[in-house]
């Protein structure tokens, strides 16, 4: 309803200056459906969070949303993006969770000149090879937790690893980013599994590992993917011979479903469920209160990037939109997250502290800071 | 691959082929003898998965859900056919395809708002919980194996239904010539509910069977449902038999793929197909 109605005032009412300098349009592009719909919803939530924190504004501009489902389907992402942009013709872009749609919506906001703030998908390339002035991450970039793990797992004395992924740009990312720590610390990668997103077959592989017989595995997986592999491995036995690493995605919003099976998992991410600092208590109290659940790394990432937002808005200092004077003042901006305050690095890409976390009961319980500050190399980027 | 692992990657192909195989009978049965192409057939899969899970959460059970689940996909299978799907089997092709591309719309749609787009697990059985140690650290779950011997069972019962019993003579039947099938006397709408519901309550069954070992997730029918069209393509639309063998051609095609030629697993399944229509471009079974 929301998206009709923004629709037709868009084309039929001709806003004049005064009005346009006091509302900014944000074009939610996000899945609704499918395997990653629970990530989306809660981008969205956190994202609506921090603008109803703010009276319904931010920045002093009113927030009027339009919103489409991607699917996670990167073929249709460049028409969705393109719609947002042309016929909806928002001032700013959010989006989205499958990296291989990142892409094409990242390439949209460079040949539009769009802002984008990408609250999720953490294709290296994003803030690498395609980075751009206006465009933003508010999450991750596939090498920075894989990268840490890769140093913890050589800590905890494994030499010999077996990495599954699904094969598609951010999973074969955050391999790439655990070998990289693994192996300059003297690991080696035996083998390098991967299927197809969104197969879950993995039996095939549960039994090749078993055969192979590493010290330990490294595996990408989220969603529905997660529950079925870490369940499945663990029926197969292989959870008490040959420990299971992951980042954290594995066990992000899935531990629930796994029912006992993901136990005692170890995982990497820039958040974890039991931080201490006052802003992500505040967070989580609220966000428990108006959606009826407690919120996940996905709500905190959607969060932040309405902070971004807003630290951009402030530079604007109430005139007319001007998405350079946006970006300039996001640049330098210190967000406050519940994840712990973060900047952004050259690439526009958050430069934050990885945990390592443990799986207990319900929760990914903080086991420790795995890296400080750890900025993602951001190779290729020129800017 | 040593012999020990060939012998474990067989049961692993055996088990997904029948699995697969379930679901695709309902759906070759529907195609081949009623014409239609259903693209929500993935739903039903989903929906038994969802089934078990609200029904296991009430009841604690997941025998007993599968027992309550059966009757209540088969009922809704019925009230589908005579609101829905009755009216398509005049229709062309394309028709078919718009209505139940739409039904996965809606039905994803319902699930959403009826238990929200999280992820859910449902335990196996305490009866079927143990593995069984294959090799020194590499144990195969019962729950796997009970799988697939119920779906043998049912293959078993499917080709005696249809090739012995005067149900199936008039299922065969009415694939061939509907009219002729109504000038003798049969209630050929009843015979088309009593399908359409059977294929219903197959894939609901499979979705049941397969929740606690590959979870409950939105939008879990969609990569089932093309792995179905594939399976009821190669082996020969409308044939039970065929469904069967293809399943398990699919079955070892993608296990011993992903193992193998890990570059191609993705392919693996529609090099397969691709081949065997070259060979006989009917599949293996022609229709019954």
């Amino acid at each position: 309803m929301q998206l009709t109605l923004g629709a037709i005032t868009a084309t039929l009412v001709p806003l004049g200056a005064a009005q346009a300098a006091e509302k900014i349009k944000v074009g939610l592009m996000l899945p609704y459906t499918g395997t990653y719909a629970a990530l989306g919803t809660a981008i969205t939530n956190g994202f609506k969070q921090y603008v109803t924190e703010q009276g319904g504004k931010l920045g002093g501009y009113e927030v009027e949303y339009f919103v489409v489902d991607d699917e996670s389907d990167p073929s249709k992402a460049t028409e969705n993006a393109s719609k947002l942009v042309k016929r909806d013709s928002v001032d700013v872009l959010v989006g989205t969770v499958h990296s291989g749609v990142a892409l094409a919506m990242a390439k949209v906001a460079r040949d539009t000149k769009t802002l984008l703030i990408i609250p999720n998908a953490g294709a290296d390339e994003l803030t690498g090879p395609l980075c751009a002035p206006n465009v933003f991450r508010s999450s991750f970039s596939a090498w920075q937790p894989a990268y840490a793990m890769g140093k913890i797992v050589a800590e905890r004395g494994h030499k010999n690893v077996v990495t599954v992924s699904w094969k598609y740009s951010f999973g074969e990312q955050s391999v790439a980013g655990f070998k990289e720590a693994f192996e300059k610390a003297g690991g080696k990668v035996a083998k390098e599994l991967y299927l197809p997103f969104p197969n879950v077959e993995f039996q095939p592989f549960l039994t090749e590992i078993a055969s192979l017989k590493p010290d330990a595995v490294f595996v990408f997986f989220a969603g529905g993917g997660a529950v079925k592999f870490v369940k499945d491995y663990d029926a197969a036995g292989l959870k008490k011979s040959i420990p299971l690493y992951g980042s954290g995605f594995l066990t992000d919003g899935t531990v629930d479903a796994m029912g006992g099976s993901g136990e005692g998992l170890l995982t990497t991410l820039h958040y974890a469920d039991n931080l201490t600092n006052p802003k992500d208590q505040s967070f989580r109290k609220a966000y428990a209160l108006s959606y009826k659940m407690q919120p996940d790394v996905y709500a905190v990432q959607g969060y932040d990037a309405a902070q971004m937002l807003k630290s951009g808005l402030d530079g604007l200092k109430g005139g007319k939109f001007d998405k350079d004077a946006v970006a300039k003042a996001m640049e330098p901006a210190k967000i406050d997250s519940p994840r712990g305050a973060f900047t952004l690095s050259k690439a526009h890409n958050p430069v934050q502290d990885i945990y390592l976390r443990k799986v207990e009961g319900r929760d990914n319980k903080l086991v420790s800071v795995a890296e400080k500050g750890l900025a993602d190399p951001a190779r290729g980027c020129r800017m | 691959m040593d012999f020990v692992s060939f012998l474990i990657q067989v049961l692993n192909s055996l088990q997904y082929g029948l699995l697969l195989f379930l679901v695709a009978s309902g759906l070759t049965l529907v195609f081949g003898i009623m014409g239609i192409i259903n693209l929500a057939h993935g739903s039903f899969y989903m929906i038994g998965a969802y089934l078990a899970f609200a029904l296991t959460s009430m009841t604690g059970n997941l025998m007993l859900s599968i027992a309550l689940g059966i009757p209540l996909a088969f009922a809704f299978g019925a009230l589908l056919e005579w609101a829905l799907f009755s009216h398509l089997y005049k229709r062309d092709h394309l028709e078919q395809v718009l209505l139940t591309y739409g039904l996965i719309l809606i039905f994803e749609e319902l699930r959403s708002l009826a238990v929200g787009d999280e992820v859910h697990g449902v335990s196996i059985p305490a009866l079927f919980s143990a593995s069984i140690p294959l090799s020194d650290n590499l144990s195969y779950p019962v729950y796997r194996i009970v799988i697939s011997v119920v779906c043998l069972a049912l293959a078993g019962g499917l080709y005696f239904l249809i090739q012995r019993t005067r149900l199936g003579m008039m299922i065969r039947a009415g694939s061939h010539d509907r009219d002729m099938v109504k000038a003798l006397g049969i209630d050929i709408n009843l015979l088309y509910r009593t399908v359409f519901a059977l294929g219903v309550a197959l894939a609901a069954l499979a979705g049941m069977l397969a929740a606690p070992i590959s979870s409950v997730y939105p939008g879990m029918g969609s990569s089932v449902l093309i792995i179905s069209f594939v399976i009821v393509v190669i082996g020969g639309v409308g044939s039970v038999w065929g469904a069967l063998v293809a399943a398990l051609v699919i079955g070892f095609a993608d296990t011993f793929g992903k193992v193998l030629l890990p570059d191609l697993a993705g392919l693996m399944v529609y090099l397969v197909m691709a081949l065997v229509l070259l060979w006989r471009p009917e599949g293996i079974f022609r229709k019954a």
